[in-house]
This record gives C-alpha cells, structure tokens and sequence, in this order.
C-alpha cells in the first residue's frame, strides 16, 4: 500500500512554491567534553528545478543540516533540539516514524562524498539499485532488473546491462558516484541534497559528474541542494547561495549577486583569498585565524575574531540574519559597509 | 619586528581540541589518556582491585598474619568462623591464608610471562613489520606455524615432560606459547604505522632504522600492545589455574588457586567455601585485568582528529 | 649567477612491479607510474607539477626524496646524479632537498612536541647547530612561519590543520635546504586557511631564495604560485612551459580539457568546457603510442603507433601531440 500525501493527490506542486524548508534548524551533540553546537538556527529554502548552494568550510555545519533533513544525526550523542524541515508545508519532523521514512529515500535523497563507503560492497551495483524498486514499489525481479539497467544507462554508465552484476569496487570514483547518483534518483525524488559529492574526485571527472547532474535536474524538475566548499562548483551549478559558517547562515542571495557584490565579510574574504585559474598575478588575501571549534564558538558574531571590520559591538552582539537589499540577507552589523 | 607580529597575527591562537590543560603544555597524548582514565569509574575499580592484589602478592603479611602452611589436622574442613574468615581445607590449614598467598603464584605467573612474551613480540614484531620481504615472511610464517598448536593441548603436552613443575616451568611453557598472538599483534601496528607520512618525513631527513624505530614507530605503535598486554595477563593468570586444575601446572606444595578448586572439585556439596573463595577471587583478578585493560584501549585511541 | 639549473631530471622511470602468489611472489607485470619524466627546476623559481590522481605526480617526488628507487633516469642536483651518489654524499643531500606532506594530520608524529619535530633534523645531522642552541633555533623557526614561539612543547593535536603545516614547512626549512618538494601542501586545508599557506610559502621563497617544485591537482593554486608548469599524464609530461603561456595557450588536448574543467568563482566567466569521456586507463596497462588517445577527440591511427615527442610544436613552449594546436579554453 503506498501512501499518499495532502498535495500529491491534488496533483503537481505549484512551480515556485517551496519543496523544502528548514526553518530555524538547530543540532547540537552532547559530547563527554561538552556541547557542541553544531546548528544555530539555521533556516534556507528551496523551490522546484531550483539549485541552492549551502557554502561552507569544514565545521560550519553545513552537513550537519541536511543529515538532520535525512534524519541520519545519530542520536545519541547528536539531537534536534530546535526548529522545523518543511517539506511541501509539513513538518517531516512531527510526522510519524513510518512516514518519515517514506519521504526520506522516496521524495527527499541525498548523495554523498565517498560513493566507496556509501555502496555495499558484498551486492552488485545492479541488485542495490533495483532494490530500491523492489523495497519502495513492490516490484518483481525481473521488472526491478529492468528498470535498474534503465537507471544506470540514465546516468551514462556504458554498457549497462552488462555492467548490472559488477561490484562496487570494480568501478573508478567517477562510475561510483554515478551509481550512488542512480540509486538515489530511482524513485524520482523531488529534491536531491548532494553533500560534497565531487571533492575526492579528480577535476575532470568531477566536472562530468556536474554536467550529469544539471541534465537530471532538469530533466526531472528536481531541487537540489548542493553542500560543498568549492566556490568554483557553486559558480557553475547554483542559482542562489546561503553562506554558513559556525553553524549559523552568514549571507544568503543570488550567486550572481553575491559573487560580484558580498554583503558578508566572511564571504568577502573567501572571495579575495581563493586564486582563480583564469587569473594570475593577484595577491592572496587570507582570511586571518582558523574556524572556529564548535565547543567553543565566539561569543558575540562567531566571525569576529577574524574579521577586518570588528567593532566593539561585534563581539557582543550576535547579528540577525536581515535583509540589506532586495532578496538579499546577510548577518553583520556593518554589511552596507561590506557592501559598498 | 612587526613582519614577525604581523606573521603571527595571521596565524592566530590555535583553538585546539578541548583538552588543553590550564598550562597548555605537555599534554601528551599518555597524559590526555591518564586525564580520561581518572574519570573512567570501571578503570579506577579495576585499577584499584588491580593494585591490591599486586601488594597481596608482594607482601601478603599485611593481610594475614597466619601461615598457610600451618596446618591442623584436628580443624580440617571447618566451615568459615571469626578464627579462620574462609574456613579450613583438608588438611586444616587457613583457607583465607592460602587465598592471599595464592594471589602471589597468578600475579607472578600473569606478569613474568606477559613481560617475556611483550619483549619477543616487540622486537620480532618490529623486525617483521618493518623490514618487510624476506625477514617479514619469515617471522610470519613461524608464526603461523605456532598458531597451528592448539594453546591448551600444547601446554598439557610440553608441561607433561617436565617432572617437577615450578613457577620456571610453567611461565617458559606460557612464555612459548604465547609468543604468536603478541608478535602478530605488534606486527601489525608497525605496518599501520610504517607507513605514516612523520615517518617518511624522517627519512627525508636522514634518519636511520634504528632512530625511526626507536622514536617514531615503536611509540606509535605501542598503544594496542599495552591495551593487549593488559588483558594477556589476566588470560594468563586464567590459563595458569586452569592448568593448575588439570593437575599439569603448578605442583604441590605450591599454592596456587587452581590446585585450590581442583582440591574442592569432589566437596561442593559439604564444603562449598574450598571453591567459593578461590573462585571468586580468581575471576575478580581476571575481570579486574580484562577490564582495566578495555578502559585502556578506549582512552589511548589516538585523538588525532 | 650560475645558469645550470638546480635540478635536472632526464627520463625518470618507476615501476612498480604487480605480483602474484604468497610466499614466492612472481612478477606478472609492472605499473608503470612515471615513465620517462624530464624536467628542470632554476634557482629560485617555482616549478608545478600538474595532474590529476593517477598521473605519477607523486611518485615523482618520492623518488627525488630517495622514498623510493628508480626504475632508471637521473636526476642531476647541482651537477651531481643524486642516484648514484654515495651513502655519506646522500646524506649531505638532505640537506639540501626537503619535502611538505599533504596531510597535515600524518605529517607529524603525535607523540613528539612541536620543538621536537621540528627540531629533529638537527639530532640527526649534529654538526649544523650546537646543541645548546638548538632551542633558539627552533623557535626561530617557527617564528619565521608564523607560530607562537613559547608553543614549542605543544604536541600537534592541539594545533589546527594550517597551524600544523607550517610547522611542517618549518621542520622542512631547519637544514636551510635549496630545493623544497611541496606534495599538495594545501588540498587538505580549508579553503580560508589555504590562502595563508600559499603566502607563506611564496614569502619564505623570496626570504631565503628557495626553489620549489610544487605538486598539486588544483590548477588555480598551481597557476598562482608557479613560474613554470608541466602536465602530467598516465606517467608522462605531457606539456611544459611558462606559466602565463601555458594557461592562455594550451596546445595539448589534455591541457586543454583539464583546464576547461576547472570550475572558475565566477558566474559570469566565459571560457568554454570540454568534457571527457571515459576512465583514465590503468597504469599497469596504458595504451600504446600516446597514452591520452582513448580519451583524446582528435586521435587518429598514427597516435596509437607513435609515441609522441615532448617538443614545441604548434606554440613556443613544448607539448607531446601529433596534431597539437593551440585552443585558447579559458576567458
């Protein structure tokens, strides 16, 4: 029996409306040493055939947010101690054990780094995509087969059928991801959370694995939210970004926007810091400091300690994430001074 | 010097993992692990029963002053009283007595032959796990051939051979017994570690074998051989007893609490203290080892992240 | 001035033979690594090494640190082959080149003091520095990389990923060596912290006049740090040149396709995108005659029986393609 949710039966999502939403997110983890705020009140939104860049360095809680999304925060020692995961309007996380489960997987998937560990290696790449078909839809063998093969040819695996009882390990990084990419879509989701899935593979196959991924979101209408760290792949793919650092959103905005004007000055220092392969010559501006442990976050603005605009309230005030122009929001007391 | 200020300013204050102590100096990673293990309640008891029983066999006066070998007749097989805290055996002797001295034979027996076996491991471990090829093919497979003898049936056969079986006997017997799982062991932490860029980085520099051994890999490598070696000895200690009741280890006048619950094996029914206190004590030396040995293990898992 | 070059490496070769059987191991064949590699470094200068995972890259530079033994080739130091040097002339040597890891996490021995590790090339090489002066000198050292100098009994774990590479580069900087093999020194740093290594780097080369062959997959960081630059493929160079030209006028395919791959911060930057198909082939079977055929569009019959030759061809700087021509990929 399959189950049915409220806009499924009244037929297509509005276009524009949003898929999912978190709203005030907040993770922490209970550890021997303390608590670790993993997750500040984050809140972003996505819509249909959109592509959201979460941006951010390790220990921003970038990956954080979307495992809460997917419900893969192991807990203990990790908790949701705060906020909602709207996905068409409900709250995922007031649903029942067995729905969650149903949307998870089903309608919201999500595709990791290291495809190696994310495959099983004792089943065949072939029998854990078609039991996807199997599990969720009832399938027979024979239909789930088939349909297994189709999946692999939409990712562009060459030669499919033949390649249906091989194992993962048979297969380079790049086919990898490609398979974790096709057990993922299988059962046509409406949004994709791809947490860094090219950062351990080489820069030509990486720019394959985008190109596929754009054809497939698409193709399907697909929101995807795409985590990483790599503001080159942000350029390329996304429409818009939120800017994380220290478990909180820093910036959010059209990439264009933001790429050529940055309210944040944690964004603007990324910017000025990262050499450009088409650009030689300019001097590196790094951000000064490292980030931040997430046991210890600064009080105040987290980024104060490293920021060239501190000011005495900064280290006192924690800034809202506001709105500093149309459809822009940054959290700094002095962003118009960032902006002009 | 305000290149050099301006330099550090950019490097910034290290935020660290939180176990920076108030000083922020000398925190190793031993004392990192000894920070952990004072909190660790299962360590502390353990560390504590452990601690007792190595005073019970060093100077056992201090926790009886009658002698085991002093024997009644008239009192045998007494059922425990204000006189005799564990009763008598047989042969009327103080069975409290016998219990603390007995703790003397397991300790020694437990620690002479983890020693033994841990110095063979190292050094043939290390030979094998870094030198690799010929030397590593070797080793292993003598290794493997041991591992081939089943470790009980082996001890039976070689203790059988020897007429007069003392403390010597029983440790060698161990002692070669034993070797193979250490030396694996071993072996395999140094490969894990062999391979770690701080090595290379040494041999960048021009260290030679004996400098990379000493002060990079064999402290590295050391953290699973201690956690083992830990546990080794309470399944020593174990494996003594058990020897001991089969009547192939210790021989009498040797206390030993193995020949202890073999002696009690026929009376369970009128005279259940001859195996209740040596029993309990012998699995509380055990455990007590087995565990502290896993508080161990979890505390010196390296925090290299 | 001298005008010989620094190093000179001429035909480098590694294989590493693919075994098979237990206890007598018997050779079924090799995985041909590096395969002919030659390349120059000038005093002073940064020369990058460029490639994607599987290329060699870095076997190259664990052969030049003597991590391994070559297959066959030289590689001349000041001169002198430093393959065929003596044990007491190999140790001088070290002085002399010196390595930066990738990982900053295995890069240094958890069990030693930050002091330590950074001192411990003056406990193996004695004569450089009296013993009661080391300290001093260690803390120099990590003054001039920008670390706290009273942190010198600090273990690494308390040190954060940027922080522990400089002291990296600093224990590489203690002999005062001439030539520094960085190997990815700033792919598993964060991106905000990378920068500050880059600009370390660069500044210590200018202060102490070092030469750098500088190893990485990220062609941005590699086009800002470098003078010239060398790609690398299947174990082969595959083009070579001043950086500026090599980036504006790549005449090889692969320069070509990898360059258009890399993925620019800029929503609004032009440049076009080839994409490749297919696997990089295995190193222990490469195809025959030029290695990029079975991925290259333009490969015809004669690439499959000739190998191509690293000269300059249809621009000023060298490349290895029968039908080289120069495509301009990025804006």
């Amino acid at each position: 029996m399959t189950r049915t949710f409220p806009n499924e039966a009244a037929g297509e999502a509005e276009v524009g409306a949003a898929v999912l939403e978190v709203r005030d997110l907040r993770v922490e983890f209970r550890t021997r040493d303390g608590v670790v705020s993993a997750v500040n009140g984050v809140s972003y939104a996505v819509d249909r055939g959109e592509a959201l860049a979460v941006l951010g360095e390790s220990g921003s809680g970038k990956s954080v947010s979307a495992q809460a999304v997917m419900g893969l925060i192991d807990s203990p020692p990790g908790f949701v101690t705060g906020g909602s995961i709207l996905y068409r309007g409900r709250d995922v996380l007031t649903m029942a054990e067995e729905e969650q489960r149903e949307l998870r997987g089903r309608k919201i998937a999500m595709i990791f780094q290291d495809a190696l560990s994310a495959l099983n290696p004792v089943f065949s790449v072939g029998d854990q995509i078609a039991e996807m078909y199997r599990v969720h839809e009832g399938m027979s063998r024979a239909e789930a087969h088939r349909r297994a093969v189709e999946m692999m040819d939409r990712v562009h695996i060459p030669s499919a059928a033949e390649r249906y009882g091989d194992y993962p390990h048979q297969f380079s990084g790049g086919m990898r991801q490609r398979i974790m990419i096709a057990m993922a879509l299988a059962l046509g989701p409406d949004v994709l959370i791809a947490d860094e899935p090219t950062t351990a593979l080489d820069v030509t196959v990486q720019a394959q694995i985008m190109d596929l991924l754009a054809e497939l979101q698409r193709e399907n209408e697909m929101a995807l939210i795409l985590i990483t760290h790599d503001l080159g792949v942000v350029a390329d793919v996304a429409d818009r970004i939120a800017v994380m650092y220290a478990g909180r959103i820093v910036e959010t905005g059209t990439v264009r926007d933001i790429y050529r004007n940055p309210a944040h000055p944690y964004t603007e220092g990324l910017l000025r810091s990262i050499p450009r392969v088409d650009q030689k010559g300019k001097e590196l501006t790094p951000i000064a400091g490292a980030p931040p442990n997430l046991a210890r976050i600064p009080s105040g603005c987290p980024f104060h300690p490293r920021c060239p605009y501190v000011r005495d309230n900064c280290r006192v005030d924690v800034p809202p994430l506001r709105e500093v122009l149309p459809g822009r929001h940054a959290a700094c007391h002095y962003a118009e001074e960032v902006l002009s | 010097m305000s290149d050099t200020v301006a330099r550090v300013e950019t490097a910034g204050t290290p935020p660290g993992p939180v176990t920076e102590d108030a000083a922020g100096r000398h925190a190793s990673l031993w004392g990192d692990a000894w920070r952990e293990l004072r909190h660790d309640t299962l360590f502390v008891i353990s560390a504590v029963v452990v601690l007792v029983l190595v005073v019970m066999a060093a100077f056992p006066r201090l926790f009886t002053s009658k002698d085991p070998r002093a024997c009644d007749l008239g009192l045998s097989l007494r059922p425990p009283s204000a006189q005799h805290w564990f009763g008598t055996d047989i042969l009327g002797c103080d069975y409290y007595a016998r219990v603390i001295y007995g703790a003397r034979v397991s300790i020694t027996v437990g620690i002479l032959t983890t020693v033994a076996a841990v110095v063979i491991a190292l050094v043939l471990g290390s030979l094998a796990g870094y030198y690799s090829g010929f030397v590593d093919s070797l080793i292993a497979r003598v290794t493997d051939i041991m591992f081939g003898v089943p470790f009980i049936l082996g001890a039976i056969v070689l203790l059988t051979v020897f007429s007069s079986r003392g403390l010597t006997q029983v440790v060698i017997v161990l002692v070669m017994l034993g070797w193979p799982t250490m030396t694996r062991l071993v072996r395999s932490s140094v490969l894990s570690v062999r391979d770690m860029d701080y090595v290379k980085a040494a041999k960048a520099l021009g260290a030679g074998d004996t400098r990379i051994l000493v002060r990079h890999i064999t402290p590295n490598a050391l953290a699973p051989v201690i956690v083992y070696a830990t546990i080794y000895i309470g399944i020593v200690i174990a494996t003594e007893a058990t020897l001991s009741f089969l009547g192939v280890g210790l021989q009498l006048p040797a206390i030993s609490w193995g020949l202890m619950i073999s002696d009690a094996q026929y009376r369970i029914a009128d005279s259940p203290h001859l195996l209740l206190f040596p029993g309990v004590f012998l699995s509380l030396t055990v455990l007590s080892f087995i565990l502290m040995g896993d508080a161990l293990r979890d505390a010196l898992d390296p925090k290299l992240r | 001035m001298s005008d010989a070059p620094l190093l000179e490496v001429r035909e480098l070769t590694k294989h590493f033979p693919l075994t098979r059987g237990v206890v007598f191991k018997k050779r079924v064949g090799s995985v041909r690594a590096v395969d002919g590699v030659s390349f120059t470094v000038d005093r002073g200068e940064t020369l990058g090494l460029v490639g994607e995972s599987g290329c060699g890259k870095s076997t190259v530079a664990k052969v030049l640190l003597g991590l391994e033994r070559p297959t066959s080739g030289a590689a001349l130091f000041e001169g002198e082959d430093i393959f065929t040097m003596s044990r007491s002339r190999l140790r001088g040597l070290r002085r002399e080149i010196q390595l930066v890891f990738q990982d900053p996490y295995s890069s240094l021995n958890p069990r030693m003091t930050v002091g330590d590790i950074v001192g411990e090339a003056f406990a193996i090489h004695g004569s450089v520095v009296p013993r009661g002066e080391r300290r001093g000198r260690v803390q120099e050292l990590l003054e001039v990389v920008g670390l706290d100098p009273d942190h010198v009994n600090r273990y690494p774990h308390q040190f954060s990923g940027g922080q522990r590479q400089r002291i990296g580069i600093a224990r590489a900087l203690a002999l005062r060596p001439k030539l520094i093999v960085c190997d990815e020194p700033v792919s598993a740093l964060d991106v905000s912290v990378q920068a500050q290594v880059v600009n370390l780097l660069e500044q210590l080369q200018r202060e102490f006049g070092l030469s750098y062959l500088f190893i990485a997959h990220d062609l941005s960081v590699v086009r800002h740090i470098s003078d010239r630059v060398a790609v690398m493929y299947l174990g082969k160079i595959v083009e070579t040149g001043e950086q500026a030209d090599l980036y504006d006028n790549p005449a090889h395919p692969y320069t070509q396709a990898l360059l258009s791959a890399v993925p620019v911060p800029d929503p609004d930057a032009g440049g076009e995108r080839i994409v490749l198909q297919g696997d990089v082939p295995s190193p222990a079977n490469p195809p025959s005659g030029c290695r990029f055929r079975t991925r290259c569009w333009k490969a015809q019959d004669l690439c499959a029986e000739e190998v191509p030759e690293l000269v300059p061809r249809s621009t000023v700087h060298p490349d290895a393609c029968h039908f080289s021509a120069v495509r301009q990929v990025l804006r």
